[in-house]
């Protein structure tokens, strides 16, 4: 029954961003612009490049709340080498690489020692937080080369498109393909599904777990990289916050927080879905701390409606008996209208 | 076909259950988080004389009383299986309402400040409650998304109108740093808080059920346990922990301002799991998690006395949460093999 | 007769547009151990479940002493003394036992919940029911035949007039039944109705006065157990004549498949040999925890071992990897079908397919088309009974489900079949189709491990007959030797009686 609901909702995300987006041209007539469009899609773009991992995570059964501390710590990190060294492609690749091990022990943590990962990673959130200030102190570093920093002015190939469209193109398909069209993707449905029937297929859990672990955390080192950029600075309370946005994304997206459910495209949907409403809420004037509160507000309407819409349902008309039912699984007691008894 | 014939035991005797409760009071998840907590304290002021001085000890009984009291709450959600990631904003939100309150009334506001705090809290509970009790979302959803929606309402009303200690009365201020008996009297409130929440859910059986739900939320349903109400309950508690903490918080620190409460969650949550707390549900008490938040703040305190630098203490909080997070699981592995009953 | 204490008449109960129940009706007389019985889909759960108050009836009426039932309420059901324990208990793993037995209801004193009172009542409870068992331990943990004995003590505290168990020995070993049968008669002598369900018919003339027989959502048949027998009951309930339940045709014995040398894993099994050729089924039988199940998943990969090696047509498999052995040509059909061997929320075709992923895959590239295929060539095969291949495996009835379970593996095109409990919780007449599917596969080639606690299964299906006993291979019986009482001498180490 909840598969059915996600079935017609997953696709619907993205129809609905679409229409926000097409709505928004009307409402306001600075909303379609290349200007105000590039910057939509420059405040969504670390947002997204995470969620393309995280949603792998969470479909697996785990979660990642140290995404933002991740982000951070790659920035820093590729501050202090390009203060050290001078170099900016090798500052780079030390901020993925940051990324990836952070990543790595999330990872071994909830692979080698068992812990639950909403545990762990409110420990690593802290830890790598922390690091941000050993490595950089309470100082900001401004001082990255135009030639870095210009990266996020000029578009692409001299066009209004941002750089991170390619990013965001080239990850997003070939996360997309993987989670829906490959053999580890059905592993990971699998594994959110069942760990243990997962096992008894074949399918070596531990070692899938920890390569998403790792793979989040090289893309939120990859976001902490793009946020650099796009700041032109890091500093240790940078990237503050993400986790929740992509969370909220991903679950207004139809992802179950239990595992075994979700579609790639639904999330990017909702992440431009959310982009697109915040846009436009900031081109009407509304404050900051207004469209938090509309992102709470939709975040908790997207999973209200359709539980209201199934208890309507199952008001209406009787349930077909599952075997959970046979089985002696129970699901709670419901109230049926009281029938006529001869 | 064999029939075996059963042995028919006598019940227990008496004393020997006497001495099985005090065996297994060494074995209580608690105690190890409360020797480390003791060897936290002697260690550090060892170290450095000044670290539990007058002074030392009332901020840092400060800082834990006011985690303490929103962990309260916390533990009665974390038993049932779920949580409630809004404590932080409800904090703030409510330190903000008791501090506009008695803003400008003079003297003797005390008790209006902790009504219209805990109000405040009781509805952001009872929004969560309804919402997760009778629609049966996920709590982490709706709690996740009352996060924002409140934290959002509390920056919108707080604007850039913060509140500071020259708005608020006198007697409020001092009763933010009094000590009754060498201990704050913020920490004495939240002792006999704890205490009646110890109580509750030990010998209340509407407490007991609370633990039955974090452990089997099906069977519980089904054994007639009113789950509904019970989860709407929970998060009344929840929300009313965070909303007295936000009048302590207010209290303590004079003032409050848009961000008042963020982040706060975690360090709670933290707080619980430290303290034995079983982020899954069904076992924990009041008093582990009163014990966790106590913990996290001394060595989040004792990291400075040690001369450590600060940069370096966030990093060794995070650090420190995952070992007691590991060494919390291997005892529970351990306890769980030894516990298994072998087929005959 | 007497008046009955229990009696459903003419219960009619639909789901949707399908009909559960079509005029069930049951009587049940106090003092009594009834069989209930029928295949699945029959609709013994749902009149289970409207005696437990889960739903309903939408016709027919239940009457308790004559007065009528209260319906659609589970705390309803237990107050007015009916209870059902379902054949997974389901305690609460954090609470002791004592607390447990009174879990929703604990004795309070002065308002405060009386720890005491509760501690000395359950271990008066668990005395009552000859077993020992502490109050005071955590119920995590605990076996599932002990955690019957805490469900059955629940239903002793609340004073139970109608103690319903669903199929209660299917999870136990023959010891652990044996004391559970022992403590139905004790709830019969202290008056209770007892309503057994069970698929094993030997239990039922073992320990049941009457029966009840249903079958497509009604009642068919009812009387007393002494009067009738077994093959009749069996064609009451399948509405056909079944000759021979278990026919294994003879096979060619092949080469060795599967040789295992000196396997041991400390405190499970040890030193444990045996080998398996083509076109045999060899059967592992024993107790329940003499370490069946767990030599099979050792020799498979899922669990690790400590010594002794495996080797598959002569060359050895690596422990602890499961992926070898599937690649090796190794299924197994675990025995946990619900946890194990499935995922619930997923379809028939994600399940069929996920074992052959590798093998359908083109250019790195997953078709859902192609996945169907494979369900559907199966599906078809085992004869599934299905309403899409899309349906979520966890609407299907235990016996289909069994189906996908094999199908999935068989979609491998194994050498080696290892299977843990083929039939457990399966209808007759799908019982019969396993066996003779296991059967056919023997003749074509297939070497067939097999792990089963029911006797008649195990003696008619195996060539050969391991008996293990507390992790040790005791006994090698061929075909013509064993006999359920060689069987059960060598699992137990006693001296039967009969």
């Amino acid at each position: 029954m909840r598969l059915l609901r996600h079935f017609q909702w997953d696709k619907f995300v993205p129809v609905l961003a679409a229409a926000t987006l097409f709505i928004g041209s009307f409402q306001h007539e600075k909303f379609l612009t290349t200007g105000n469009m590039t910057f939509l899609i420059q405040s969504i773009g670390e947002i997204l490049l995470i969620a393309f991992s995280m949603t792998f995570l969470i479909v697996a059964g785990e979660i990642d709340l140290s995404v933002s501390s991740i982000a951070a710590l790659s920035s820093c990190a590729l501050g202090y080498t390009w203060q050290h060294t001078g170099n900016i492609p090798v500052s780079v690749f030390v901020a993925l690489l940051v990324g990836t091990i952070c990543g790595a022990i999330n990872g071994l943590l909830v692979t080698r020692l068992g812990l639950q990962s909403l545990a762990v990673t409110i420990g690593t959130l802290a830890l790598y937080r922390g690091l941000c200030y050993v490595l950089l102190g309470d100082d900001r570093l401004k001082p990255f080369p135009t030639s870095f920093t210009s990266l996020n002015y000029k578009g692409l190939l001299g066009t209004w498109v941002p750089y991170v469209v390619v990013l965001l193109v080239v990850f997003g398909v070939a996360f997309g393909i993987t989670l829906h069209s490959t053999r580890l993707g059905r592993w990971v449905f699998s594994i959110g599904q069942s760990k243990d029937a997962a096992r008894f297929v074949g399918i070596p859990v531990r070692r899938v777990v920890l390569g998403l672990f790792v793979s989040n955390g090289f893309m939120a080192g990859l976001a902490g990289v793009v946020y650099t950029i796009r700041f032109a600075s890091a500093r240790p309370d940078g990237a503050v916050g993400m986790e929740l946005e992509v969370i909220a994304a991903a679950l207004f997206a139809g992802v179950s927080i239990f595992g075994g459910v979700g579609t790639l495209w639904a999330v990017t949907g909702a992440v431009f879905f959310f982009g697109a409403i915040r846009s436009l809420l900031r081109l009407n004037d509304f404050t900051a701390n207004e469209l938090t509160i509309v992102t709470g507000s939709m975040l908790l309407l997207s999973v209200m409606i359709p539980a209201i819409g199934g208890r309507i349902n199952t008001y209406r008309a009787s349930r077909a008996p599952t075997v959970a039912e046979s089985a002696g699984v129970q699901i709670r007691p419901h109230t049926d209208p009281q029938p006529a008894n001869p | 076909m064999t029939t075996v014939a059963p042995v028919a035991t006598p019940p227990p005797a008496r004393p020997a259950s006497v001495l099985a409760g005090r065996a297994t009071l060494l074995r209580r998840r608690e105690l190890p988080v409360g020797i480390a907590l003791l060897v936290v304290l002697v260690g550090t002021s060892i170290s450095n004389h000044r670290f539990l001085s007058s002074q030392g000890r009332t901020d840092l009984m400060l800082a834990a009383a006011i985690t303490g009291m929103v962990a309260i709450g916390e533990t009665f959600v974390l038993l049932m299986r779920k949580v409630d990631l809004s404590v932080g904003s409800t904090l703030g939100l409510a330190a903000y309402a008791a501090g506009t309150a008695i803003k400008d009334g003079g003297d003797g506001q005390l008790l209006k400040a902790f009504v219209v705090g805990i109000a405040v809290g009781l509805c952001v509970g009872l929004f969560n409650g309804l919402l997760i009790a009778l629609l049966d979302l996920p709590a982490l959803v709706v709690t996740l998304g009352t996060l924002y929606v409140v934290a959002g309402i509390q920056a919108k009303i707080v604007g850039g109108e913060r509140i500071t200690a020259d708005h608020l009365p006198a007697d409020f201020i001092s009763f933010g740093v009094d000590r009754f008996l060498g201990v704050p009297k913020l920490m004495w409130i939240v002792i006999a808080i704890g205490i009646v929440a110890s109580l509750y859910l030990r010998h209340a059986h509407s407490g007991r059920d609370l633990y039955a739900v974090g452990s089997n939320p099906p069977a519980a349903a089904l054994v007639g346990i009113p789950v509904r109400t019970r989860t709407i309950v929970a998060y009344l508690v929840s929300g009313g922990c965070a909303g007295a903490a936000g009048v302590l918080f207010v209290a303590r620190l004079g003032g409050v301002d848009a961000n008042a409460g963020g982040g706060y969650e975690l360090a709670v949550i933290a707080a619980c799991v430290v303290g034995g707390v079983n982020i899954f549900g069904g076992s924990g008490t009041v008093v582990g998690a009163l014990l966790g938040a106590m913990l996290l703040r001394t060595i989040g305190f004792s990291l400075s006395a040690l001369s450590i630098p600060e940069f370096w203490q966030q990093a060794v909080n995070g650090a420190l949460l995952l070992v007691a997070i590991s060494a919390d699981r291997v005892v529970t592995i351990r306890r769980d093999r030894a516990e298994r009953t072998r087929h005959r | 007769m007497q008046a009955p204490v229990l009696e459903v008449r003419g219960a009619i109960k639909r789901f949707g547009g399908a009909s559960a129940l079509s005029g069930a009706s049951l009587r049940l007389q106090a003092a009594e151990i009834h069989a209930l019985l029928g295949e699945n889909g029959a609709g013994k759960s749902t009149l289970l479940k409207a005696l437990a108050g889960v739903h309903r009836l939408d016709a027919g009426e239940i009457t308790l002493h004559g007065h009528a039932f209260e319906q659609g309420s589970t705390k309803r059901a237990r107050e007015q003394g009916v209870t059902v324990i379902y054949q997974e208990p389901s305690l609460f793993p954090d609470l002791t036992l004592a607390e447990n037995v009174f879990v929703g209801r604990q004795l309070r004193r002065a308002g405060r919940v009386d720890w005491a009172a509760m501690r000395d009542r359950a271990a008066e409870l668990f005395a009552r029911l000859g077993v020992t068992l502490d109050p005071d331990r955590r119920a995590a943990g605990l076996s599932i035949a002990d955690q019957q004995i805490v469900e059955i003590a629940k239903a002793l505290s609340i004073d139970a007039q109608v103690i319903v168990m669903d199929e209660p020995t299917a999870a136990l070993s023959a010891l652990e039944a044996e004391r559970l049968m022992d403590v139905a008669r004790r709830l019969r002598e202290r008056g209770s109705a007892v309503v057994f369900v069970t698929h094993r018919l030997d239990e039922v003339f073992a320990l049941c006065d009457r029966y009840t027989v249903m079958r497509d959502g009604a009642t068919v048949a009812d009387g007393i157990v002494a009067d009738s027998s077994p093959a009749q009951i069996v064609q009451l309930m399948v509405g056909r004549e079944l000759t021979d339940l278990f026919p294994k045709s003879p096979a060619t014995i092949g080469k060795v498949v599967l040789a295992v040398e000196h396997l041991t894993s400390r405190g499970q099994f040890e030193d444990i040999s045996f080998d398996v050729c083509a076109g045999e089924i060899v059967a592992l039988a024993g107790l329940v925890g003499s370490g069946r199940s767990e030599v099979v998943r050792a020799v498979f990969g899922v669990d690790p071992y400590d010594s002794g090696r495996v080797l598959l047509h002569g060359e050895p498999l690596p422990a602890g990897d499961p992926r070898a052995a599937l690649r090796g040509g190794v299924a197994l059909v675990p025995e946990d079908r619900r946890q194990q061997g499935l995922f619930m929320p997923a379809s028939i075709t994600r399940n069929v397919a996920v074992t052959v992923l590798d093998r359908i895959r083109r250019r790195g590239l997953i078709h859902r088309r192609d996945e169907r295929v494979v369900a559907d060539e199966w599906a078809t095969t085992l004869q599934l009974k299905h309403s899409g291949l899309d349906e979520p495996v966890e609407q299907l009835s235990g016996g289909n489900q069994q189906k996908v379970v094999l199908g999935k593996w068989l979609a491998t095109k194994p050498r080696l079949l290892v299977i843990d409990e083929p039939t457990r919780g399966i209808d007759v007449g799908t019982k019969a189709e396993v066996h003779r599917l296991l059967s056919d596969l023997a003749a074509e080639g297939l070497a067939v491990l097999m792990v089963s606690s029911e006797l008649p299964e195990v003696l008619g299906m195996a060539d050969r007959v391991l008996v293990m006993r507390e992790g040790r291979l005791m006994q090698e019986l061929s075909r013509t030797d064993a006999t359920q009482e060689r069987i059960m001498l060598a699992a137990t180490g006693q001296a039967s009686v009969g």
